[in-house]
């Protein structure tokens, strides 16, 4: 069997989405399986034009601090949010959309681009793939 | 066999390990994979991947600021 690693984003954070997404794209080029349960604050980053909507998660200054990392992340040629979207699903990466999170934050199916949704589950989805995964980890 | 070329120089991380996974996974068994970049974790990184893929590192080079690898899939 494959190893896997499991990652719960339940965070917003434009940086954390970033590491979530860097962390998942590594060990998928390296020959692991991943997916990413986006919960709660992480959710809102699967809204339809809402990936790069995050704030920083320290010094975000109303946007200031934000505005100065993306500028330092481009000059670094840092690739966008995007772009480490596309290469985790074109390698085969899973994205699980949190249904109790849809519930309480009133988010429908269609609010969110459920062309990159593999699924929607709940805790026990997640625990199931995570007792089997080598990696997990909560973001 | 075919030889593929994948040019990464100048990208940073995770770009380099991303763009050969994804040229190895389009590779057919017996393709050669070239990997040409600056990112200098990757130099050590890519063998890595290799090794954990169970593919055949064929070759690693250095010169000056770029790197070289080559992978048999």
């Amino acid at each position: 069997m494959t190893d896997k690693t499991t990652i719960i984003l339940h965070s917003g954070d434009m940086d954390k989405l970033s590491s979530a997404l860097i962390i998942a794209n590594g060990a998928l080029s390296m020959g692991m399986e991943a997916s990413i349960y986006f919960t709660f604050w992480g959710l809102e980053r699967l809204k339809k034009g809402g990936l790069e909507k995050g704030p920083l998660s320290r010094m975000n200054m109303l946007g200031i601090g934000r505005w100065m990392v993306k500028r330092r992340m481009k000059k670094a040629n840092m690739v966008s949010l995007e772009r480490l979207l596309q290469d985790f699903k074109e390698l085969g990466g899973k994205i699980i959309a949190c249904e109790m999170t849809m519930e309480i934050m009133g988010v429908k199916p269609e609010d969110l681009r459920q062309d990159l949704i593999d699924d929607y589950g709940a805790v026990g989805t997640y625990i199931q793939e995570a007792r089997e995964s080598k990696i997990t980890l909560f973001i | 066999m075919a030889e593929i070329k994948v040019d990464v120089k100048g990208e940073t991380c995770p770009v380099p390990l991303v763009e050969t996974r994804k040229a190895l996974r389009k590779a057919s068994k017996g393709d050669i994979v070239e990997v040409i970049g600056t990112h200098p974790p990757s130099k050590e990184e890519i063998p890595m991947a290799v090794k954990a893929l169970g593919m055949e590192l064929m070759d690693v080079q250095q010169e000056g600021g770029v790197w070289r690898i080559k992978i048999r899939r």
